[in-house]
């Protein structure tokens, strides 16, 4: 950034001297929570967004149901980038309890946007300032007192759209579709965008550098979240049985899901041909995900991390008696209560691993909201083709953020609903054995309770069991089962998504990383190349247990950096575990773990000191 | 008086008690679970339900190893220490066409599974839920649970200086619409309650005193074979008659508490105790609570309401068990997703 140019620029009060700066710089609003600013980020969002500019979203939340700070962070990005980036240029200062603090953040050369009787011009001079008295204008255009902590929000998205140039027609157009039927909540909203909009064209003169212009590389592009993009996953794999608790961040998952069941899964009788339990805990929650799993029914849950450790007990048990169901994980941060409005992705090892004994689960790992569709939707064909829970990672970075995406595709190909026996197949058979390796992948066939054949019935329990699922203490008959699991669990690396090697040329150094830290990572490695001439590899993982490729991938470069939002280095312990000996020594960590989504400039700056570069 | 069906060769449906049995139990010889194993023959024989058409769901513990002992021709689900009514709700869940049995324990109900009993009993979901109930842990060799009774004695000489939890008044309370307490050595009344049980629509919620030979029947205990044969105070007689059967028999309405069942069938409740209205709850929860304080151990038919809609009805289920519902239904046409993809341009 022009920063030095800039300087000059501000002491002689003109722009002449300026770089001018397009597309490419991060927004910071500071409201109260519970104001009702949600609705006006995503107005100034989708307009950017309408401008064919690249752009992201996300909601810095307090754990808080009214009154503490919150902010929201914009990116526009011609690059494409859509990471949080570090330091946000553009200030919009609502909140007068943090206005002081997030004004001394700002990048020289930054910009504030704020109210005016804040008088924050006096705690810096390197910033441009644009006061605006958004509680004056408030008041002018609504006249109704207790709905101005709602509108002084729009107030705001003129003035930024007037200063920014984001085109005023956008905005009045995304605000239609926002309010699609309430001509009335539309005319007062946009009344105050205008408002905003005409104070500042009147007003304030343009002194920074930051526009927005048009662009075309957002055509045919959806917003949406990563939790509603679950939801839909789920929804067409056709879930059928959705037990859940409340708890922040996946509450949303849930809500979505209820949703579209009641949209698109009500008979023309009106009968639902879904069942949605709210239960008295996550205990009782997945309970019922396996019971419905037993059952025949695709069912789910969505949790985080307090949940999924009252889960503990149940997966293990679904784990042994094998039985299908799926438990999305939106994982905030950690350990215990932590921080639950913040993102982290530290429940790997204890979800791979959840359960006593000697258990481990498949763990699907959604790097965009692209992806928690899909790979929702997949959870559901691999826990019955496994038959087993089946864990979906995300995080509430990517599951309550705005992001865009290409649009999701239709799974065409018929759901896979495993090895399952009919009254026809048993007649066939004579008889069966629930747990009997009969194909060599590991995988028994079963039955589902009410099947009209004497045969049908087996025994399902936690306890020690042979493969006619009959109670055993025998040693070899159940180390027989415990090695059946361990054939079924290999056979599961070449059945989950495999990993996505965004690039594999030359170099010794080869990047590793899932979820939501590519999209830092993939801004990092630009900024590697530009900085420092390294073009270097990078893989990464949707799933574990890992595929081959994974391993491959590490034995073909020197030293392998594995990038992820925890302290520990979950996914490089995971790997380590898995790698032959040779490779363990090559893996080495960057981590981000403050509960902030990961920047690209903290992997630069890790990986240059790692490097010595 | 309706008489107990006289046991022909095969049931109704064409079955031989044969068809109900299961393997050979493992539990001691004379515990009281075994009784309710054969009296839970006995009934879904006489009922002519099909093995096949039921779920048998349990916890952990002596108790929850019993569905192994009967039945098994029906799919059976032993999960986790307390928590059968969730493995229980989500079988139900995935196939309401079936008959649920769920068999627990006084541990893995009034101690760790109390939370899931009560919301279990909150929801009416459709299921019998058995406590064999001996007051005592047995297989961690005999520590005393929440049901043992104040007052009540080890083996060990150790005294019990809690109060025990009434399962069936807490039942009643939270929203059970079948409840009733028997003992496992009361072969007659438990096999009425067990068909009635069967023939109910809601949760039916049975708290069966069953003594445990090994750690439990002794002088002192109040879970014993001889405390329950000498202080068991039925307030009712039951009499159940199938709706397939056809007998007719001459009754004192004044004596008689008449209940219609949902498939056609009639409990009759010979009056015990004194104009005992069992569809009145409040009253029927005093009369525990009052029991309580006599030392009496109470038994028969508490609570029965045959209105109450249950968690199947509340969800508007189809007709199909959600289970089985086929592709065409369960996962929606293309023109869905373009329209929401739509929606988010």
């Amino acid at each position: 950034m022009a920063t030095g140019d800039l300087a000059l620029g501000l002491d002689q009060g003109t722009q002449s001297t300026q770089k001018r700066i397009s597309n490419d710089f991060s927004i910071k609003v500071a409201t109260v929570n519970g104001s009702g600013s949600q609705s006006a980020n995503s107005v100034l969002l989708k307009s950017i967004f309408g401008m064919g500019v690249p752009v992201s979203g996300k909601n810095l939340f307090p754990s808080n149901i009214a009154g503490l700070p919150t902010w929201f962070l914009i990116r526009a990005s011609k690059d494409g980038y859509v990471a949080r980036k570090r330091d946000p240029e553009v200030l919009v200062s609502l909140n007068p309890d943090t206005a002081r603090e997030d004004v001394m953040e700002l990048p020289v050369g930054g910009v504030a946007i704020y109210e005016e009787n804040l008088k924050l011009d006096q705690v810096r001079s390197d910033v441009v300032f644009y006061p605006v008295p958004f509680d004056k204008i408030t008041a002018t255009i609504c006249p109704e007192a207790k709905l101005r902590k709602l509108v002084k929000n729009m107030v705001y998205v003129g003035a930024v759209a007037q200063l920014l140039s984001v085109d005023l027609g956008v905005v009045e157009s995304g605000l239609r579709k926002q309010f699609a039927k309430k001509q009335k909540v539309f005319d007062l909203n946009f009344g105050a965008v205008k408002a905003g909009f005409d104070y500042a064209a009147e007003h304030l003169t343009k002194e920074d550098p930051y526009f927005i212009e048009p662009m075309n590389q957002t055509a045919g592009k959806i917003i949406i979240d990563g939790n509603a993009a679950a939801a839909m996953g789920a929804v067409f794999a056709g879930v059928t049985v959705v037990a859940w608790y409340p708890i922040t961040p996946s509450t949303s998952v849930i809500e979505a899901t209820t949703d579209l069941l009641k949209k698109f899964r009500v008979t023309p009788e009106g009968k639902a041909s879904f069942a949605v339990v709210q239960a008295e805990d996550e205990l009782a929650a997945i309970g019922m995900v396996l019971g419905a799993g037993w059952a025949g029914a695709r069912s789910m849950t969505a949790t985080s991390g307090p949940g999924i450790s009252l889960m503990a007990e149940f997966t293990g048990l679904g784990y042994y008696a094998e039985i299908p169901g799926v438990i999305f994980d939106v994982q905030r941060t950690g350990p215990a209560t932590g921080m639950p409005t913040r993102t982290q992705q530290s429940d790997l090892l204890f979800v791979a691993f959840l359960g006593h004994g000697d258990t481990k689960h498949v763990v699907l790992l959604p790097g965009s909201v692209k992806e928690c569709y899909e790979l929702g939707y997949a959870a559901f064909d691999l826990a019955e083709r496994l038959q087993t829970p089946v864990f979906v990672l995300s995080d509430l970075d990517l599951g309550m953020n705005n992001w865009m995406s290409e649009p999701f595709e239709y799974p065409e190909k018929p759901l896979d609903r495993g090895k399952v026996l009919t009254a026809e197949d048993l007649e066939r058979l004579g008889s069966f054995a629930r747990y009997r390796d009969v194909d060599g992948d590991g995988i028994g066939w079963r039955t589902l309770p009410g099947t009209p054949h004497p045969k049908a019935s087996y025994f399902t329990r936690g306890s020690g069991h042979n493969d006619a699922a009959i109670y055993t203490e025998k040693p070899d008959e159940y180390q027989a089962g415990m090695e059946r699991l361990v054939r079924k669990f290999e056979g599961a690396r070449k059945l989950v998504p495999g990993p996505v090697v965004v690039k594999d040329g030359t170099s010794k150094i080869g990047f590793i990383a899932y979820g939501t830290t590519d999209f830092a990572l993939r801004e990092s490695l630009d900024q590697i190349k530009k900085e420092y001439g390294q073009d270097v590899d990078y893989l990464r993982i949707r799933a574990f247990p890992f595929a081959q490729e994974i391993a491959d991938f590490v034995a073909t470069h020197e030293r392998v950096y594995v990038v992820e939002q925890n302290r520990d280095g979950q996914m490089a312990s995971l790997l380590k575990l898995d790698l032959p000996a040779e490779q363990v020594t090559k893996l080495r960590s960057i981590l981000h773990y403050n509960g902030l989504p990961v920047d690209a400039r903290t992997i630069t700056e890790q990986f240059a000191t790692k490097e010595s570069l | 008086m309706a008489t107990l069906t006289p046991n022909p060769k095969v049931n109704h449906i064409g079955l031989p008690i044969l068809e109900y049995r299961g393997a050979k139990s493992t539990l001691c010889a004379g515990c009281g679970h075994n009784a309710i194993s054969e009296r839970i023959i006995d009934a879904m024989f006489e009922m002519g339900v099909e093995p096949e058409r039921v779920m048998k769901m349990s916890g952990i513990g002596c108790s929850s190893k019993s569905p192994a002992y009967f039945m098994g021709r029906a799919h059976s689900f032993n999960g986790v220490h307390g928590r059968m009514p969730a493995t229980a709700t989500g079988a139900i869940l995935g196939n309401h066409l079936l008959t649920t049995l769920g068999v627990s324990g006084d541990g893995d109900t009034a101690s760790i599974g109390m939370g899931q009993f009560a919301h279990l009993m909150r929801r009416n979901l459709p299921m019998i839920y058995i406590i064999e109930d001996n007051g005592v842990y047995g297989l961690t060799k005999g520590q005393f649970s929440a049901t043992a009774d104040l007052g009540s004695r080890l083996k060990t000489g150790v005294i019990n200086d809690l109060p025990g939890i009434d399962t069936c008044a807490l039942a009643i309370q939270l929203g059970a619409t079948f409840v009733g307490r028997s003992f496992s050595g009361d072969k007659k009344q438990l096999l009425s309650m067990l068909k009635a049980a069967i023939a109910h629509k809601g949760t039916v919620m049975l708290d069966v005193i069953s003594p445990c030979v090994t750690f439990n029947d002794h002088e002192g205990s109040t879970k014993s074979y001889k405390f329950m044969q000498e202080n068991d105070e039925p307030i009712n007689e039951l009499g159940f008659v199938a709706s397939f059967d056809d007998i007719d028999v001459d009754y004192d309405s004044g004596e008689i508490y008449e209940v219609e069942m949902h498939d056609g069938s009639n409990l009759r409740l010979r009056k015990l105790l004194e104009d005992y209205d069992p569809t009145d709850k409040a009253n029927a929860v005093r009369t525990l609570m009052e029991a309580e304080e006599k030392d009496e151990i109470l038994t028969g038919v508490f609570y029965i309401n045959t209105e109450k809609e249950t968690f199947i009805d509340q969800l508007n289920l189809v007709d199909e068990a959600l289970g089985s519902l086929p592709e065409s239904v369960t996962k929606p046409p293309k023109s869905v997703l373009d329209g929401l993809m739509a929606s988010l341009r």
